[in-house]
This record gives C-alpha cells, structure tokens and sequence, in this order.
C-alpha cells in the first residue's frame, strides 16, 4: 500500500447550515502525518480543530480538497467501508466520553469488537485486558455513571484500543477533566505512542497537555497557522 | 457482525433499557388485550343470541290471549283465555300457515324415586315439537291418540333428565307429575337458552288434553293460553300475521272500533331486534377495543420518540466505533420486534384470561377469533415497529458526526 499515513490537500469545509457570509469553518488545510506520530491540535473556539479532527476521523466529509489515507482517497470509499475504517484502523476519544451509560464498563470496551466479528468469549477477555491496560481491572462490571470522570475516559480510551487502531482521535479528551487527572491521561496516551507506536492527533486548549506531543499544529479562522516540533520547555533554557 | 451477535445486543439492549422496554410492552399489551377481551365478550354474547334465535324455531308468529293494545296484557285471573281450540284448527287451514302449535302451560312438581325438581309442564299437540324445531331424540312423540285419550304421556326435556335421571335410561319409566303417574315416551333434544335467558330444556311436555283436563284442570274448557305459528316462509310472516288477525277478529265477532282480544307477535322481528342489538353490543366493545389499541399505540410512539435523542447519539457512537448502517438498522428492527413479539402474546394471553374470567363472572358465552388478535396484533406491532425502526433509520442516515452531536 503506497503513500503516506495520512495526507490531506486543500481540505475545506463550510457547513451547510452556517449562516450566510460566514467563513469557511476549515480552508486550505494540507498536511501529512506518519505513522507513529503523536500530533497536538491547538487553536482557539472555532477555529476548526474539531472540524478537522471529524473529517480525519470519517464521522464528516470535506466540501473541498482531499483526503488520502494510506493513498488511497477516502471520497471513494462506500458507506460500509468506512464503517470499517472506523472499526479498524481509528479509536475515537472525546471530550464527553460517549459511553453507552446503560452498559458496564467492560461491555463499552468489547463493544467495537462486535463489530469486527470477535466471538464474545474473547471479547470478554480482551476487554479485561484492555481494562487493565488502563488501570481499571477492577471496573468491568462498573456501571459508567458510577466511574469518575477520569475512569470514564480511561474506558474511553480502553474502547478506542480494542481492534488495535493504526491512529487514535481524541479531541479535548481532558477538556472535563482536572487537572491532576488530566495529566494522569495524557501519561496514558504518551505510553500507548511510546509503547505501541499507535499514531495519536490530539486536540487541546492547553500548552501543558501539547507539551506530551511530538509535534503541533495550530488552526486559526479555520487555517493552519503553525505546524511543527513542539518546543519542549524542559529544553528550554 | 454476524446475526446471532446482532440478536443479542438487541436483547442486551432491551435488558438494559428496562423502563422503556416494560412501557413499550405495555402499550403493547393494553391494545391488544382490550381488543381481545371486548371483542370475545361482544362475539360471546352475538353467539348466544343467535344460538337463542335459531333455537326459538323459524318463521314463528306466537298468538297470545288478551290483548297489548293498551299497553299491558289483560288477561287478569278472572278473564277466560280467549283463543280456543278451533281457533288454532281454523289457522291451520290459512294458506300461509304451515301449523299450529296450541300451548297449555302450568308448573308442576316432578318426581322420580327420591329425586324430585319443579318445572314447567307444557300441553302441547304432536305439532309443537315440529314448529319449535325441538326433535325427540330418544323414545318417541306424542300421537294423535295421546291428544283424543288424553294419555298419562310425557317427553323430558334434558335438564328435566338430568335433575330427575341419573344413570337410567328415562325412556319407558314412569315419573309422578303432581303425583300422578305418567309414562316417559322420549326425550327431546338439548335446546340451551331462550333470548330471555330462561333454560328452554328445564320442561316436561305432556298431550295438551292431559294438561288441560287431568294436570291443572281447565275452568274454562276448549280454550289455550297461546299458541305457536308456524308460516310457510321467512316472507309469509307478515302475510299470515295479518291473515290470522283478519280471522280472529271475525271468529270473535270484534266489531270494527274495538280492539284486539288478542295478540300477535312476529316472533322473526323479535329475533332480528334482538340479534341487531347483540351486534351494536359487540360493535360497541369492538370500538372500546380500538380505542384502547389507539391509546396504547400513542403510548408505544411517546415512549419510542421521547428515547429518539439518547437513541440517536446511541447509534452516533455505534457508529463511530465501526457498526455499519445495516447492523444498526437489524439491532433496532430486532428491539422492536422482540418487544412487539413479547407484548403481542401477553396481551392475547391476558386478553384470553380476562374473557375467560369475566364470562365466568358474569355467566356470559365469550368466543375468540383468531382474526381478531392477528389484527389488534399486527396494528400494535406496525405501530411499534414504525416508531421505533424509523427513527434509527433516520439516525443511521445521518452522518456519524450528525448523530453524536443531535439533541
Ligand atoms: N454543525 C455545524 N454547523 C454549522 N457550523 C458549525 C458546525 N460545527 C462547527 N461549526 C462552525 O465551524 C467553525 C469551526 O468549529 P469547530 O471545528 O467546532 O471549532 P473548534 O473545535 O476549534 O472549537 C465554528 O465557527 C463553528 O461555529
Ligand atoms: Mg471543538
């Protein structure tokens, strides 16, 4: 399979039900990201990062330009193939959550794996793992509503894992979070791209948080503005 | 995603969404088992009333003594009966009658050996049983010759049999009715209810000369109570209800201005009121019935809509972890069904309950159609189904993003 991870051209996007006269929410975007990268999007409100981060993740589509992914063009892609992109090659991780809260914990973690066709013993079994993989052995049974916030992004991020995903979306994943639990999750990330060399594109509001990432990039008005290594302040003077 | 994985996680979801679950079931159930329940209770009773109609024999006119005319019947206990023997001989000459059954009623104390039971007793001609459409079903029927010797005869009817007979066969064996003895010729066939409720098997008939002169003696010899009317047709009713009244009125030299002494009934008129009101009865519960139907089905779509935000980013999420629009759609289809599969068959099976209860309760006839619970079901079910498929087909159109963001 020729090309690059993920290359973008030109991406732009203007919502349909935008009111008239206002600018694109994403303009000319076009980058490239490689495997094993971990990516921190930066921006202020409305600047277009959740945007971007919908269309690299095949929940939206651009109006304009276009979107390779291991070089072939998504725009070609059936409804069921990206179903299966989904499945697959990404893990999502949001801001809020978005657990089935009428499923144990564990269940929420097996759930993608339904859907790629795992037998239910091995679900169970590899949820537990993933679970312990993110310190929560103990919570399989654990109704969401009765984790912390924390620990609900931690099944997150266990749900995302599960088909063992070539890149991992996560916009704002600290975004409800304190700060001593934020930090506790972007450990968690920083070891899962160290560890398994999964890409991660992450979206944050905090210099702190885009200090785990190995490269940032910065939207403004729905421009990239900034795309390049983070300076890490331990490195500076 | 295979199709047993998609099954369960339709029945994990209904597990986990209890509330919704039982209420959707419950409108289910309400719907179906009103309409089962009213329309078996309103067919129950349109049976019975036919049953009633066809057992009170056809093309009858009964001719009363007195008259109605002015509102209640005279016929005090002083006042002789006025239809008499020859009136009934000079009808069955009309051209369309095809018989006349002359009626002599009494009660009386029956008795075999120990047992014992009051009942009516009917003096009756060999035609009555004929006109009534009530067979013999064993032994034999009065002759002519019970009616001129006024023989000590009778025919049981079959509730007489049961209250009287226990193992024995009646025929030959002689009961006492008011202490006389009278041998039993034969015994008619099982009739049921008459429209007014009464058990038309609960009689003994005896030759009407027997009743007359040897049961309850006659003041006022020659003369019947009432009589029975057979026309030759459906249509001759009104024509022989006219011509017996034209020859009646001359047979009792009634001058023009006065009124009837008697009192004829078309006994066919009676039979289609009454069978018309069982119809509006159970066309009545039919409508409560749907109403209910309706009212659960609003249920079903309150429920099915207030759920379509949680539902819809349920199936956003679902889909941004990798379902395809078709495992969404069969997990949602499969919801629906179950809880339409599960709540039809409570409400028959509470339905068929509280029909089965309330005609015990109230000592009513209640018959199932199995058209009908296919109907209240597949109303129920369709309801169901549409609001709870379309709205996830809806949202599985959506883009993923669309979804997760829908409130
Ligand atoms: N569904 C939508 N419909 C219309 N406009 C939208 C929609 N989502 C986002 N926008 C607009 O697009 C722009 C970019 O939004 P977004 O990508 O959410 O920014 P960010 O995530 O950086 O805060 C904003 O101006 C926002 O108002
Ligand atoms: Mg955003």
């Amino acid at each position: 399979m020729a090309g690059r991870f993920i290359e973008v051209e030109n991406l732009g996007k203007v919502y349909e039900t935008a009111a008239p006269g206002t600018p694109p929410a994403l303009q000319s975007v076009s980058l490239a990201i490689e495997q094993g990268e971990f990516v921190a999007v930066m921006g202020p409100s409305g600047s277009g990062k959740s945007t971007f981060m919908n269309i690299i993740g095949l929940l939206d589509t651009p109006t304009s330009g276009a979107y390779r992914l291991n070089g072939r063009d998504v725009a070609g892609l059936t409804t069921d193939e990206l179903a299966h992109v989904r499945n697959r090659v990404f893990g999502f991780v949001f801001q809020g959550f978005n657990l089935l809260k009428r499923i144990t914990a564990g269940e929420n973690v097996a759930l993608p794996m339904i859907y790629s066709g795992v037998s239910g013993g091995e679900r169970r079994r590899r949820a537990d793992g993933l679970l312990a993989r993110v310190g929560l052995a103990p919570y399989g049974g654990a109704m969401p509503n009765r984790l912390s916030g924390g620990q609900q992004q931690r099944v997150a991020i266990a749900r995302a894992l599960a088909n063992q995903p070539q890149l991992i979306l996560a916009d704002e994943p600290t975004g409800n979070l304190d700060t001593q639990t934020s930090v506790e999750i972007m450990d968690l990330f920083t070891q899962l791209n160290r560890e398994t060399g999964v890409t991660i594109l992450l979206v944050t509001h905090e210099n702190d948080i885009a200090q785990y990432a190995n490269r940032l990039i910065r939207f403004k008005d729905g421009h990239v503005v900034h795309d390049g290594a983070v300076v890490h302040e331990e490195a500076l003077p | 995603m295979n199709l047993l994985a998609v099954v369960r996680e339709a029945a994990r979801s209904l597990g986990a969404n209890k509330l919704r679950t039982a209420l959707t079931m419950l409108g289910m159930v309400i719907g179906v088992a009103a309409v089962v329940l009213m329309l078996a209770v309103g067919s129950g009773a349109q049976n019975q009333v036919n049953r009633a109609v066809s057992s009170m024999g056809s093309n009858l006119l009964v001719i009363l003594s007195g008259s109605t005319s002015t509102g209640t019947l005279r016929m005090g206990s002083g006042n002789a009966p006025t239809l008499t023997t020859g009136d009934a001989e000079a009808i069955a000459r009309l051209p369309n009658v095809q018989a006349v059954a002359p009626t002599f009623p009494g009660g009386a104390q029956v008795a075999y050996g120990i047992n014992n039971w009051g009942t009516q007793v009917l003096g009756v001609t060999p035609e009555y049983t004929a006109v009534r459409d009530w067979p013999v079903e064993s032994g034999d029927a009065f002759s002519e010759t019970d009616i001129r010797s006024s023989t000590r005869v009778a025919l049981l009817g079959a509730t007489v049999v049961e209250k009287l007979f226990d193992t024995e066969d009646p025929v030959g064996k002689t009961i006492r009715i008011r202490g006389q003895p009278f041998q039993v010729l034969g015994v008619l066939k099982k009739k049921g209810q008459s429209l007014d409720g009464r058990d038309q098997d609960d009689s003994v008939l005896v030759p009407i000369t027997t009743a007359q002169s040897k049961l309850f003696g006659n003041r006022f010899p020659g003369t019947v109570r009432f009589m029975f009317v057979q026309a030759v047709s459906q249509e001759a009713t009104s024509a022989a209800e006219n011509d017996i009244t034209l020859l009646l009125r001359q047979r009792h030299r009634i001058q023009p201005d006065a009124d009837d002494d008697f009192t004829v009934r078309n006994l066919t008129q009676v039979a289609e009121a009454a069978s018309q009101t069982a119809r509006i009865l159970s066309l009545m519960l039919g409508a409560i019935g749907s109403i209910s139907l309706v009212v659960g089905g609003i249920g079903i779509m309150n429920i099915m809509l207030v759920s379509v935000t949680e539902r819809t980013r349920e199936i956003g999420i679902r889909m941004a972890i990798g379902a395809r629009q078709r495992d969404v759609l069969l997990q949602f289809l499969l919801e629906a069904l179950m809880i339409c599969i599960v709540g039809g068959l409570v409400g028959i099976a509470i339905g068929v309950g509280g029909a089965f209860a309330v005609g015990r309760a109230m000592q009513i006839e209640v018959a199932f159609s199995a058209w009908v619970m296919a109907v209240a079901f597949a109303v129920s079910a369709a309801t169901g189904i549409f609001f709870g498929f379309w709205p996830a087909r809806r949202a599985a159109s959506l883009k993923p993003v669309e979804a997760l963001r829908y409130e």
